[in-house]
């Protein structure tokens, strides 16, 4: 691939997550990095051969990295390729997303990992990682080839859409995972209480569901907090849903075991009410929970206690939608909106803007060790540039994804996204 | 010049939305429908030329003939459909039938389907009449109805009863229209039943709650049994099923504890021994068999009013 030409972005309010700051200037790309940037360069004479993208003023910020993401390669392409992942992820501003290993066949060898990288590479605009199985076949009985798995490139481990539910084997992941310094992540539901398909409460009764009660999250997130107090493996709670888990989050932080957490960007926008009369596309795990616990995870997040926010991008087609809701699948398409709707809690002064955009790109960075994630030189340039306050209407057909199964069809959002680069080329220009 | 509609929904998915002067026309409606079913002619043309269809995804016996029987005593053409759930992909086969049912141009559709909101998804795909014959553990309105109706043709007025409803109030439709129909019309109501089998936040859903029968009982005008079905005895919600009747089973010495004059009832079909002990469920307090005639009038009352809203009604 031939070295993008350099770019001058000028007349921008530069965000910063990683160093908190924001002012207006100009910033230089120069193969692929960000070369310098600030207020005080002077962009008055470009060179030859630059190209010099006028921002009017909109925001540039560091490209959004998603922890979680279900992408369908290889095995159901029919629901979504990395290709079209790719698109909705660079329309939305995310340049990194680290795709889940519950694919068919599972992310369970390193010659998986190795096809996803290089299919990745060759067709989707953006970066994709892939996580790795954490156990053989995602059966939660064995664990997998960590070392080589890591060595292939592999994100982090983690049985995705399912909890690792044995304690015994998780204990074992954890201590061996130690070794390598790989991470753990759990998605974290007791499946035994998790037999419903909603927040359990009045609502769930009205409607006539059975109901997922919050022990089922915080039973599961203090049973491995127990064992990584035990082992010390790293560990990361994919997603949190209530108030009581971001108490023992904060705890354990406090205690200083070597976690950290995610929340999905449904849990902060959205409530059990929203569900309504039985809309499948509300249907999700973790599930909506009250609006106290919706609460108590924006406070959690703007306290630093909920270090990430995901899109936990779930494609599910007509086949596994437009079913009953008991019988319907889980999950939401998130890439394409998420950076929107995380904004509409901005708008509503429900957390800042620099702390919203660190829990989608400097904090989730930090956790894989990744350098991009920043606004700093010598950074890779993977930017986005976007008008935080632009309105628009989501208009399901616009959506990149092969399926449009979002929450947020014909919502009222703000916040579009006008560029996206990815390692100094543009991959997205609106 | 036109006058509004007697009963102004198109569909009946639940007794949820409706208002009370909704159902009291449906109860008055039921009451001539009652004196009609009497008479050796029972035969009316409200809804000749119409069709309905009985489409059952879970087996029933007596909702589905009671919805037959009204249907034909209507004058309509009525067709069963009963889908065996086993032979069926669930849900999408839900909404295709429900397009190739709608293609047929039925005026009205019956529908029962174990899951919660099958009905109101089916009635978003037809354009005729849908009557929610029991969707899930979510409602069964015409079963609320039909006690309202014995009730009232039993107590004269159903404001201020006491309405004990009893047993495995978790997994019941039943349950649930009920305790929101008596709610609208004013009465008291209590659910008394294990706690495993009771839904969480039913204490906001207008009851009061109880464990115990003998307290829950104390001056009930009446007693409504549940079923308790057979998975469910066995150790998973409950220990067994003697342990189940010895606490909750509706007998002699427990029913003492309501009022003299209360009349007791079960939607059908008991478990004798199990809910309910079989002298009680004969006896003379029992309602249970004017139930049965009471959901032919209150179907046939349903099919009429909404069949009233229907083109060329």
């Amino acid at each position: 691939m031939t070295e993008p030409r350099p770019i001058i972005i000028r007349n921008a309010n530069l965000v910063d997550p990683a160093s908190g700051r924001q002012e207006h200037g100009h910033l230089i790309v120069v193969a692929g990095l960000i070369a310098d940037l600030g207020p005080g360069i002077d962009v008055s004479v470009p060179p030859k051969g630059v190209r010099v993208i006028d921002a009017g003023g909109m925001t540039l910020a560091p490209g959004l990295i998603d922890l979680r993401a279900f992408v369908g390669e290889p095995g159901a392409e029919h629901r979504e390729t990395l290709a079209s992942a790719g698109r909705a992820a660079a329309a939305g501003g995310v340049t990194t997303v680290v795709c889940m290993p519950d694919t068919d066949p599972p992310v369970d060898d390193p010659a998986v990992v190795d096809f996803l990288i290089r299919r990745a590479r060759d067709t989707a605009a953006v970066r994709m990682l892939p996580a790795a199985a954490l156990t053989k076949g995602l059966h939660g009985a064995e664990m997998t080839e960590i070392g080589l798995l890591q060595a292939a490139g592999a994100a982090y481990f983690t049985d995705g859409a399912k909890a690792l539910a044995d304690p015994l084997v998780m204990r074992r992941a954890l201590t061996y995972a130690r070794d390598f310094d790989a991470l753990i992540v759990q998605h974290v539901e007791e499946p035994r209480l998790a037999g419903g398909v909603m927040n359990e409460g009045e609502l769930a009764s009205r409607l006539g569901l059975p109901g997922i009660p919050r022990e089922a999250e915080t039973l599961m997130l203090e049973r491995d907090l127990r064992l990584v107090r035990l082992t010390r493996g790293r560990y990361h709670a994919a997603m949190i849903s209530c108030a009581d888990s971001v108490d023992i989050m904060r705890a354990a932080k406090k205690a200083g075991l070597p976690v950290t957490c995610g929340v999905s960007i449904n849990s902060l926008a959205l409530n059990e009410n929203d569900i309504g009369p039985y809309r499948t596309f509300l249907k999700l795990s973790p599930p909506l929970r009250h609006e106290d616990d919706r609460m108590a995870v924006v406070a959690g997040l703007a306290e630093g206690v909920i270090d990430v926010i995901v899109s936990d991008h779930d494609p599910q087609d007509v086949e596994t939608k437009r079913q009953t809701f008991a019988e319907s699948a889980n999950g939401a398409i998130g890439l394409q909106t998420m950076l929107s709707v995380g904004l509409r809690l901005v708008h509503s002064g429900q957390i800042e803007l620099v702390p919203l955009l660190r829990a989608m790109s400097t904090r989730p960075a930090e956790i894989l060790g990744l350098p991009q994630g920043r606004l700093q030189v010598g950074a890779p340039a993977d930017l986005i540039l976007f008008d935080p306050e632009e309105p628009y209407v989501l208009d399901p057909a616009s959506l990149h994804s092969i399926c449009k199964n979002t929450p947020f069809d014909e919502a009222r959002l703000q916040g579009v996204v006008h560029m996206t680069m990815v390692g100094g080329r543009v991959v997205h220009e609106a | 010049m036109s006058t509004p509609p007697v009963f102004p929904h198109r569909h009946l998915l639940g007794i949820e939305g409706l208002s009370p002067a909704d159902i009291t026309t449906l109860l008055d409606m039921a009451d001539r429908a009652v004196e009609v079913s009497r008479l050796v002619e029972k035969k009316k043309t409200t809804l000749r030329g119409r069709t309905q269809i009985n489409l059952f995804f879970e087996s029933s016996t007596r909702t589905q003939s009671s919805f037959e029987l009204a249907g034909k005593r209507l004058g309509a053409d009525v067709m069963n459909m009963s889908v065996a759930s086993s032979s069926i992909k669930k849900g999408e086969t839900l909404i295709d039938t429900a397009m190739t049912l709608n293609a047929m141009r039925p005026d009205l559709i019956v529908v029962r389907h174990h899951a919660a909101g099958a009905v109101q998804l089916l009635a978003r795909k037809v354009d005729c009449s849908v009557i929610n014959a029991g969707d899930g553990a979510h409602e069964h309105p015409t079963q609320a109805l039909l006690d309202a109706l014995t009730i009232r043709r039993n107590k004269g007025d159903i404001r201020g009863l006491v309405v004990a409803i009893c047993g495995d109030i978790l997994h019941s439709r039943v349950a649930r229209s009920n305790i929101i129909l008596l709610n609208a019309l004013g009465a008291e109501v209590r659910a008394i039943g294990p706690t495993t089998l009771l839904p969480a936040g039913l204490d906001r859903m207008g009851c009061k709650v109880f464990t115990s029968m003998r307290e829950g009982l104390r001056g009930a005008d009446i007693v409504m049994m549940l079923r308790l079905q057979r998975e469910r005895m066995n150790g998973s919600f409950v220990p067994s099923v003697k342990e189940y009747f010895h606490f909750y089973g509706l007998d002699a010495e427990k029913l003492a504890h309501a009022k003299p004059d209360a009349l007791v009832m079960h939607p059908g079909p008991m478990n004798r021994g199990v809910e309910i002990a079989s002298d009680i469920a004969d006896g003379a307090q029992s309602l249970i068999r004017e139930q049965v005639e009471m959901g032919v009038a209150v179907r046939m009352a349903v099919l009429e009013a909404l069949a009233s809203n229907l083109p060329n009604g």
